[in-house]
């Protein structure tokens, strides 16, 4: 008797440290238990051309995933599935090697995605014999313009594990894509939008009875870009089936019409996980698509650079306008056999230097560049840009390179030698800029000395990345500008012209420079065919140029890799494009027909119907 | 005046006898004349009724179920009934048979027995409906030595007390061979308890404790994995929380969250969101002490406390050694069946397959433990009278 009731104080004792003494503490592992935060992702904000046309969008995706704790037997689930959707190799070994990897206890693991409308209905009508196999919605990026954009809206993709390590866990607890590239990158903080969180009760299984508490995501900024999908458009088919850059940049604001670098590939490949073999394609691919040239294409100048050289030369006093000289069609230093050649191999006669420039006369600047120096030459150009990065909108940008004796010693530790400033007068030998710093350089030249920052973004954000300040080139005088300005007017429109060709019948005055610059050589172990080895030996054809000259709309820098001649192959290309941006804005400033309000981004919430009701249930309970 | 004389009269024709000295007690009340003690019958009752709410409430208000365990109720109330009517001379005659029956029963299980997740517990005999020969035990261990003793001169020397030891150990044993741990400590606990009833010697009891305490590492590896799994998981249930130890966790959790009041009739979360196991049967607990809280456990403790004393006082008037001690064994085991049961799901002892009597569902538990109420019955209501 007495041990009954020491036993029966025993049980109600520990009932009565259990419930009453620690029941705080259970109470919380109780709730803790049931209640779970979720994460909802916000929706990325849209990106828009200048005329509001649509260049990423959100649209639903659905994909398979296979919730392993649910699942009896995962191998014959995967069989099953197998025969009811494709599913590639690929797949499955993510597949694998994601479910091995630590996890949420009944976190679903997504095994393929982009299911068609059929591959769903296959799999909802066999879902019974599926345990733990579950479809959800999903929104997926979208570039409609495929490739045209590669270069510069960039994509997003898949949340990799070393960004994960830098990324705000909780501000990315639901989002599985990120800038990888591109806009899509720079921007990723604005894009991207702020996290929402749903408080759900939850069962044992992970499954979701019912929605407690909700704060909805913040959706991502819509961003507008500079941009002009149509120029952009006209630009690629013109850069079609070449290696090549085009960048024009809008003078008076800095913001970038088009960014073009063929070959391109199409950006929705990335989106959700390249397989294995379109990528290998894409980079062992000989062209190079995935390459930004634009952006990260070094190249010699060439003659494009004559007018800013032309216009160090007049600022040092080593020549002015009336400064003339006779082309042998060579140039020779004293005590040195070399002869530098000039492309006309008879030379040009007399030229002073608005014909050096209309007619590319290297020997001028020959000439000039000698008896300036290679530093005068350096810190003259490095005004423009030439050897800076422009600090435009997208990351990864090179500084290209112009050279000084400074330069020299430091990285090659050797003395400058002068047949270098030869070189670098013409914007050849180590001188070396990407498309982009030419058309920013041009742009500045457009602006007869008032700098800018090329933009993609057109969108301003309060705490975003405050622009930075243009300044203005100080030259002795300023009557240089229009000087020069008139010399590249007459490349353009002017009987002697490198390209009057393309200067015919233009309804405005167009400022250009054409260049040529010499490929140095291919790389040695590359091995193609004969016909193809002449062909990459060409040289490359460049065209700088804006217009129109009175009020500078569209600075514009051309590269065709192994394209010939610039006069021949570049500066047409600009022509087309002056036409397209000038012509059409003028005659119709907005295009309506293609003119997009801002779309609407559909709400991930509607993708998610039943949660909602689940919600509204709830409320009405209540 | 004269309606007054009329009642008056009235009740002069009433005769009242007075009281001659003729037994008016030989009047035996009608439910002791078929056997039933009330107040038994009615804690039986009450926690039968009781039990069916908890059941509805863990089994996902599933009226199946509870019809299910309503019919085993009504089944173990009928073998109760019919037990009852039985003297206790006449089962202890049974005794001796019903052990050696079950011993052999439970060789036939190791031998040609049916189970499942590696332990054979079942047996298969044709004719017969599949059960566990380990249940008959629970009653035929403590009514064979109760046999036994009774026919010593008590309390019991050492040599009886070590035949008596034997005939408990045999089938404990082969129990845990099957292996079934749960079930041997139960019957050997029962048998134990008769020894004890019968006033074994506490030096004995002293000297056993000590064997027992040395013993404990060899029984450690004579135990299966799961079971040494079992015993590691109560020393500490936090090491593999989504493991072994989770079940001790969620029933600890949901015990503790009930509070005093708890959080109602089919409220819990804890039992209803799955995240405790076993909850209609060896884990009931949690969800009455979830739903009910502080005063539903106090409830539920006193219900079985009565039943328990009544059996105490049942035993202590029982008229022979036998009826005595199988009545005090049968009472004291069902006690321990709470106390293993409850102790085991609020954590402060390891997790053995023990079933909360008359609350967790199970038919064969069930009918067992209403049996052996019947033979509490038969011992009380076959008293002799005179001697009352």
């Amino acid at each position: 008797m007495a041990g009954i009731t020491l036993l029966a104080i025993v049980l109600l004792s520990r009932m009565y440290y259990l419930q009453i003494i620690e029941h705080e503490r259970h109470i919380t592992q109780s709730d803790k238990n049931r209640v779970h935060l979720e994460a909802i992702p916000p929706t990325r904000g849209l990106i828009f051309d200048r005329n509001g046309q649509l260049l990423a969008d959100n649209q639903p995706s659905y994909s398979v995933r296979i919730i392993k704790e649910r699942a009896e037997d995962l191998d014959a689930i995967l069989a099953q599935l197998g025969q009811l959707i494709l599913i590639s190799e690929d797949d499955l070994k993510r597949f694998k090697k994601k479910i091995k990897q630590r996890r949420r206890p009944y976190e679903p693991v997504p095994l393929r995605f982009h299911l068609s409308e059929e591959e769903i209905a296959r799999i909802a009508v066999n879902n019974h014999t599926l345990p733990g196999v579950e479809i959800s919605a999903d929104l997926k990026r979208y570039y409609p313009k495929k490739d045209m954009l590669a270069h510069s809206v960039g994509y997003v993709g898949r949340i990799n594990e070393s960004e994960l390590k830098k990324l705000d866990a909780t501000k990315y607890s639901a989002t599985h894509y990120i800038g990888k590239l591109g806009v899509e990158k720079y921007y990723e903080s604005v894009l991207h939008g702020d996290v929402g969180y749903q408080e759900v009760e939850t069962n044992a299984h992970g499954r979701i009875m019912r929605v407690l508490n909700q704060q909805d995501p913040v959706p991502g900024k819509n961003l507008h870009l500079y941009l002009d999908a149509k120029i952009q458009g006209v630009a690629a088919e013109l850069l079609k089936g070449r290696r090549g850059a085009i960048v024009a940049i809008d003078p008076n604001t800095g913001g970038i019409l088009t960014f073009i670098s063929t070959p391109a590939y199409d950006p929705n490949l990335f989106v959700t996980g390249i397989s294995y073999k379109n990528y290998s394609d894409l980079r062992d691919s000989l062209d190079q698509p995935l390459f930004n040239r634009a952006l990260r294409g070094q190249y010699p100048p060439g003659s494009t650079i004559k007018p800013y050289v032309g216009l160090a030369g007049l600022e040092h006093d080593v020549i002015n306008w009336q400064y003339s000289i006779k082309d042998p069609g060579w140039y020779q230093l004293e005590n040195d056999e070399r002869l530098y050649r000039d492309w006309k191999r008879r030379g040009h006669g007399r030229v002073d230097l608005s014909t050096a420039i209309i007619q590319s006369c290297d020997t001028y600047f020959y000439e000039l560049s000698f008896n300036l120096g290679i530093d005068r030459l350096h810190d003259f150009m490095q005004q423009f840009g030439f050897g800076k990065r422009t600090h435009i909108d997208l990351s990864g940008e090179p500084k290209g390179l112009m050279p000084s004796s400074e330069w020299k010693k430091r990285t090659r530790g050797m003395p400058w030698f002068p047949g270098e400033t030869l070189n670098a007068g013409i914007g050849q030998g180590f001188m070396l800029s990407t498309p982009l710093q030419l058309a920013t350089a041009t742009a500045v030249l457009a602006n007869k000395g008032k700098t800018i920052t090329p933009k993609l973004a057109k969108t301003k954000f309060a705490n975003d990345l405050e622009d930075r300040e243009s300044n203005q080139i100080i030259i002795k005088n300023p009557e240089n500008w229009d000087t020069m300005i008139q010399a590249m007017v007459n490349v353009m429109h002017s009987i002697k012209g490198t390209a009057r060709s393309s200067g015919i019948g233009a309804k405005y005055k167009i400022a250009g420079k054409t260049g040529t610059a010499q490929v140095l050589g291919i790389k040695q172990n590359e091995r193609y065919d004969a016909e193809k080895i002449a062909e990459r030996h060409r040289d490359h054809a460049l065209y700088v140029g804006f217009a129109p000259v009175d009020k500078p709309q569209i600075a514009i820098a051309v590269i065709v890799e192994n394209g010939g001649g610039g006069g021949s192959t570049a500066a047409p290309i600009a022509r087309k494009i002056f036409d397209a941006y000038l012509l059409n804005d003028e005659s119709n400033p907005i295009d309506q027909n293609n003119k997009i309000q801002d779309k609407k981004i559909p709400p991930l919430a509607d993708l998610f119907e039943n949660r909602k009701n689940i919600v509204s249930s709830r409320h009405g309970d209540s | 005046m004269e309606t007054l004389e009329k009642t008056m009269s009235q009740s002069d024709f009433i005769r009242q006898l007075p009281f001659d000295g003729a037994p008016p007690s030989r009047r035996i009340p009608i439910f002791t004349a078929i056997h039933i003690d009330v107040p038994l019958a009615i804690g039986i009752f009450l926690l039968c009724l009781l039990g069916l709410f908890v059941v509805y409430s863990a089994g996902n208000s599933n009226m199946a179920l509870v019809f299910r365990q309503a019919t085993f109720m009504g089944i173990g109330g009928l073998v109760m009934i019919i037990i009852a009517q039985f003297s206790p001379r006449t089962m202890e005659r049974w005794s001796p048979w019903m052990f050696l029956m079950g011993i052999l029963m439970l060789i036939a299980v190791l031998v040609m027995g049916s189970g499942a997740k590696g332990a054979q517990r079942w047996l298969d005999l044709p004719g017969l409906p599949r059960f566990q020969p380990s249940e008959i035990m629970k009653l035929a261990v403590p009514m064979m030595v109760a046999w036994f003793l009774s026919k010593k001169i008590l309390p019991p020397s050492t040599r009886p007390t070590l035949t008596a030891l034997l005939i408990v150990v045999f089938p404990v044993l082969l129990i845990a061979k099957q292996p079934d741990l749960g079930t041997s400590i139960l019957i050997g606990a029962s048998g134990l308890f008769i020894i004890f009833l019968a006033g074994m010697s506490y030096r004995l009891i002293l000297f056993f404790a000590t064997c027992g305490l040395l013993a404990a590492p060899a029984l450690w590896y004579s135990m299966h994995e799961y079971q040494r799994q079992r015993v590691m998981t109560f020393l500490s249930p936090e090491s593999d929380p989504l493991g072994s130890g989770w079940n001790i966790i969620q029933s600890k959790t949901a015990i503790g969250s009930g509070g005093f009041f708890g959080k109602g009739w089919l409220d819990g979360t804890q039992s209803h969101l799955d995240f405790l196991p076993e909850s209609s049967t060896d884990f009931i607990i949690a969800v009455y002490a979830e739903e009910f809280g502080f005063v539903g456990i106090i409830v539920l403790l006193s219900l079985y406390l009565f039943i328990v004393g009544r059996g105490l006082y049942i035993s202590s008037q029982a008229q022979d050694s036998f009826s005595r001690l199988v009545a005090g064994s049968i009472t004291l085991t069902f006690f321990i069946y709470v106390f293993v049961n409850m102790g085991m799901v609020s954590g402060i002892l390891p997790v053995v397959g023990v079933p909360l009597p008359l609350i967790s569902i199970g038919g064969t538990s069930i009918v067992t433990l209403l049996t052996g109420f019947g033979i509490l019955m038969s011992i009380h209501t076959h008293r002799k009278w005179l001697s009352q």
